[in-house]
């Protein structure tokens, strides 16, 4: 019987320890959040990305609705070509705009999306041709001293 | 002269410590080869490994719960003070998740581990053969490689991964219990920040993986140490020392080897 | 008796030398057990006693010559084999070497579950019939802590002859015990010896106590067989090493200073240096 409720101590040990993995798996990571099938991929070209990764949150009025799947450069434009995975229950119209924002001074980077006007939704494989780039904080510093020294 | 002699004699004192060194990990290495068979023959008996495994891992699980939940609420409070002044308090839960689960969780358990069970394991051992246990149980006819040591190392090895997803697992809810009660911050952002900066495969796995690789070390250190203890309450508490002196820093070293190469893949 | 004595040794040591760190323990040693006999190994402090059960069985290997146990040569067994003969060999350690997590009755039980399929119940019968024996069936569910030193050595006992072995080896069993579980030590090794046909071999310093039990005795010293005989030739002999071994004299031939320099000089030199 003591061997019966040690081994039932044990058997709970193991389930508590499979599912903190279980758990750091889909809660704290990222394996459930879109899964295949549920999502549209859309493009938009980018001339800065900033520091986005992929991965990175794709938001509309700050709720998510999807994540960058991956970032790639056009060989021809060298522009940045990041696609985005966007849960299929959500739909865009074609005019939209995409932006690249971050969140605080220094937190993580995202993209959020701005509607547009137009009747004609975004489809699997369609392009975002709105974009605004990331701002780049050393760039705006720059400006901002170079700026100052003109007046001087 | 006397200055020359003290440091031929230092000299001499660090010759011996390197060949001491040396020859303690080649008979580590030794005992591990004779230890393999073992590991295998005693499978069919699984029931040794569930009573080792309640040994080390289930008396263990105390200490690593409330280390875990402190350690993850310290985090909290310390990764906000910080984030808050850069306006970035939303990243709180993304930076207590990357630090338990790449570091904290598995080096913290690991540590925890060998001063728990590992030195418990060593001077268990060592007792038994100061005791003519293990000489005994030769006498029988039964291998003690097989009936006392490879169940304590499988049950080691087990143990101590499902320890670190359990303390990691622990430490995010008590930051997410100081982040969102404590500090006022969004739940439903503590844990989007999370999601979209900590990767399954790299992360998660990444630290599966080296707290697999401290279980087996020190598992391996703690059988050895209590099987190639002196025979005496002297030798056995010396053995016990060094399991922990050793493991933990098997635990560091390896850890930054390893960090060093999964930063690297990546 | 004296036909079994006459036939074929069942332990036979031939010319064995071996060294511990450099200093011999035995040089050509020689000694036989008959089957069926309490063979008493004696020998003061130090002679090597418990280092000859080793060699016995087979967890040390003679430099030289060899030890043949059931006609079978201990030393060069594979070790499955010397495992399949070891089942037959019962040990007494000085120390009971009782397994400390286990209960008295999973003690006796362990040889059994782990070399035997026996079912449950046979298993519980077999292990009330060991305690029986060494009068301890009432304390079949006592931890070796809780134990005296003579009943965890009767404990030790029953679990040596779980198996029903060919024979067993005794290491010191009459040290460090009152005199009564002395007692019932000794009449237990004689009893078991021969109401279970085992062959008995006792490793001891204890003059008396092997004088009362042995068929033979073995008196070492200084690495190999200084005399032996039955204990009542034993008590006869003019041998200066063995009256003074037998009687208990501190001086003889075995000397009362451990080998040194001449006093006055060691003395001197000490002062000098």
């Amino acid at each position: 019987m003591q061997m019966k409720s040690m081994e039932f101590t044990v058997g709970l040990f193991v389930v508590a320890g499979l599912l903190a993995l279980a758990m750091l798996a889909l809660k704290v990571g990222n394996i459930h959040v879109l899964g295949a099938g549920q999502t549209y991929a859309v493009t938009a070209d980018f001339n800065n990305i900033g520091s986005l990764k992929s991965k990175a949150p794709v938001t509309v009025a700050g709720v998510r609705v999807g994540e960058v799947a991956a970032i790639t450069v056009d060989p021809i434009t060298y522009r940045a070509v990041v696609t985005l995975d966007i849960l299929k229950k959500y739909r865009f119209p074609r005019d939209s705009s995409a932006s690249i924002v971050t969140a605080g001074l220094l937190g993580e980077q995202y993209v959020s999306l701005s509607p547009g006007g137009s009747r004609h939704d975004l489809k699997n494989g369609g392009k975002i041709r709105i974009t605004q780039s990331a701002i780049v904080l050393e760039q705006i510093i720059s400006q901002l001293l170079y700026s100052k020294a003109g007046h001087s | 002269m006397s200055a020359i002699t003290r440091v031929t004699a230092g000299i001499q004192h660090l010759g011996r410590r390197v060949i001491d060194g040396t020859s303690r990990l080649g008979r580590a290495t030794l005992f591990l080869a004779r230890l393999v068979p073992g590991l295998g023959a005693v499978l069919l008996r699984a029931r040794l490994i569930v009573q080792q495994l309640y040994m080390t891992g289930v008396l263990t699980l105390v200490i690593i719960l409330v280390s875990g939940a402190f350690v993850g609420m310290i985090l909290a409070l310390e990764g906000y003070n910080t984030l808050v002044k850069y306006d970035a308090q939303s990243s709180l839960g993304l930076l207590v998740a990357l630090s338990l689960t790449r570091e904290l969780g598995p080096v913290l358990t690991a540590l925890l581990f060998a001063g728990r069970a590992g030195s418990a394991l060593t001077a268990e051992i060592g007792l038994m053969k100061a005791t003519e246990q293990l000489a005994g149980m030769e006498m029988m006819a039964v291998d003690p490689l097989v009936r006392v040591v490879a169940p304590r190392f499988w049950a080691g090895w087990i143990a101590v991964p499902l320890l670190a997803m359990i303390f990691t697992a622990v430490g995010i809810l008590g930051a997410y219990v100081v982040a969102v009660g404590a500090l006022g911050l969004d739940g439903g952002v503590f844990w989007s920040q999370m999601q979209s900066g900590v990767s399954v495969t790299n992360d998660v796995m990444g630290g599966l993986i080296k707290s697999a690789v401290f279980g087996f070390v020190i598992s391996w250190i703690a059988v050895f140490e209590g099987y190639d203890a002196k025979p005496t309450s002297e030798g056995v508490s010396r053995a016990t020392t060094r399991t922990v002196v050793s493991s933990s820093l098997a635990i560091l070293g390896l850890d930054f080897i390893m960090t060093a190469f999964m930063l690297r893949g990546l | 008796m004296d036909t079994t004595i006459k036939s074929e040794p069942l332990v036979a040591v031939r010319g064995v030398s071996f060294f511990r760190d450099g200093r011999p323990i035995f040089r050509d040693l020689h000694l036989t057990v008959a089957p069926g006999s309490v063979t008493a190994i004696m020998g003061g402090s130090g002679a090597g006693k418990t280092t000859l059960l080793s060699l016995i069985g087979g967890r040390l290997e003679p430099h030289t010559g060899e030890v043949q146990v059931a006609g079978e040569v201990v030393g060069s067994l594979p070790r499955k084999a010397l495992f399949a003969l070891r089942k037959r060999m019962g040990m007494l350690f000085q120390s009971s070497a009782l397994l400390t997590d286990l209960d008295v009755y999973e003690n006796v039980a362990f040889p059994m579950r782990e070399h035997t399929r026996l079912p449950e119940a046979l298993i519980h019968h077999l292990v009330l019939m060991k305690l029986e024996l060494v009068g301890l069936r009432g304390a079949r569910g006592l931890y070796p802590a809780e134990l005296s030193g003579g009943m965890a050595r009767r404990v030790a006992l029953a679990r040596a002859i779980a198996l029903d072995p060919m024979m067993v080896m005794y290491d010191e069993p009459f040290t460090g015990l009152d005199p009564i579980s002395m007692g019932v030590i000794v009449k237990l090794i004689r009893d078991l010896n021969d109401a279970l046909g085992m062959t008995s071999i006792i490793v001891t310093h204890d003059v008396s106590e092997a004088c009362t039990i042995a068929d033979y005795i073995y008196l070492l010293g200084d690495g190999h067989v200084i005399a032996e005989g039955t204990p009542a030739e034993m008590q006869k002999t003019n041998s200066p090493e063995v009256r003074q071994f037998m009687a208990g004299l501190p001086d003889g031939p075995v000397a009362f200073h451990y080998p040194a320099n001449e006093y006055m000089a060691d003395i001197r030199a000490e002062v000098g240096s």
